[in-house]
């Protein structure tokens, strides 16, 4: 699955990382807290989260996060966008919530990011 | 030993945006040098655990790294409340960060345990009222 086909799936939003829809996800992680997300990340992955400060855009840098999806229509702050640019990260807003939203994509072959 | 890079960054804890500077800056150099990815990796969430913590538990202090040809090593030193109970804060999911932490994603109580998963080798020294010193290793 490719960054534009989770942004038309889920009627999203683009913020930041416009040229970069063509790159690949392998799997998907959905949480608010990022130490979990630190815990159990795997490469190649999209993130969604309903938590909009700039630790969501730095744990996604530490991960090499391609996509970030900010569930339940949150809009990061321009610092947080600008953020986002210099890292290549894909920024993402859709008005869904959190659980279908990882439905939708579970639905579509996108699984999650677990090691265990 | 002349191949060794030595860094040091002080760590503030007045604005919780800017944590994760410090992990970030260290990540980008070692991609620079041709680390492998996975080694890369295992030191930047190593990393940017100790510098959440810092920030969260101890008002801040410094990061001390070097990077030999083989290894690097992350020396993060506070001069916060120090650890009680190591061995509890060891556990995943025991967490005495405040309900502030919490809404800013982190307090999950999966530092600790993260830190430890992704470094080859972690050492505390802890001294209540004094601080503490949190040694980390990753071979490349």
């Amino acid at each position: 699955m490719t960054v534009n086909d989770i942004k038309n799936l889920l009627e999203a939003e683009v913020l930041s990382g416009e040229e970069h829809l063509d790159r690949e996800v392998h799997t998907a992680c959905g949480s608010d807290m990022m130490s979990d997300v630190l815990a159990f990340v795997k490469d190649q992955s999209v993130l969604l989260t309903g938590l909009c400060n700039p630790q969501a855009v730095r744990t996604a840098e530490m991960l090499d996060i391609v996509c970030i999806v900010f569930v339940r229509g949150k809009m990061p702050d321009d610092s947080i966008i600008e953020l986002a640019k210099e890292r290549d990260i894909v920024l993402l807003s859709t008005g869904m919530r959190m659980f279908p939203a990882c439905g939708i994509l579970y639905t579509n072959g996108l699984r999650g990011g677990a090691d265990n | 030993m002349s191949d060794t890079i030595k860094l040091t960054y002080n760590i503030s804890a007045e604005d919780f945006t800017r944590a994760g500077e410090a992990s970030s800056d260290v990540k980008s150099k070692l991609k620079k040098m041709g680390i492998s990815p996975d080694a890369v990796r295992k030191v930047s969430i190593a990393m940017y655990e100790g510098e959440i913590n810092m920030v969260i538990h101890a008002d801040g202090g410094k990061i001390d790294v070097e990077i030999s040809p083989k290894d690097i090593t992350m020396i993060l030193a506070d001069k916060g409340p120090g650890i009680k109970d190591i061995e509890q804060a060891m556990q995943a999911g025991f967490s005495t960060a405040p309900d502030k932490v919490r809404s800013l994603g982190f307090g999950a109580g999966m530092g600790l345990p993260n830190m430890k998963k992704y470094s080859d080798d972690m050492k505390i020294e802890t001294e209540i009222g004094v601080g503490t010193t949190v040694t980390m290793k990753v071979n490349f």
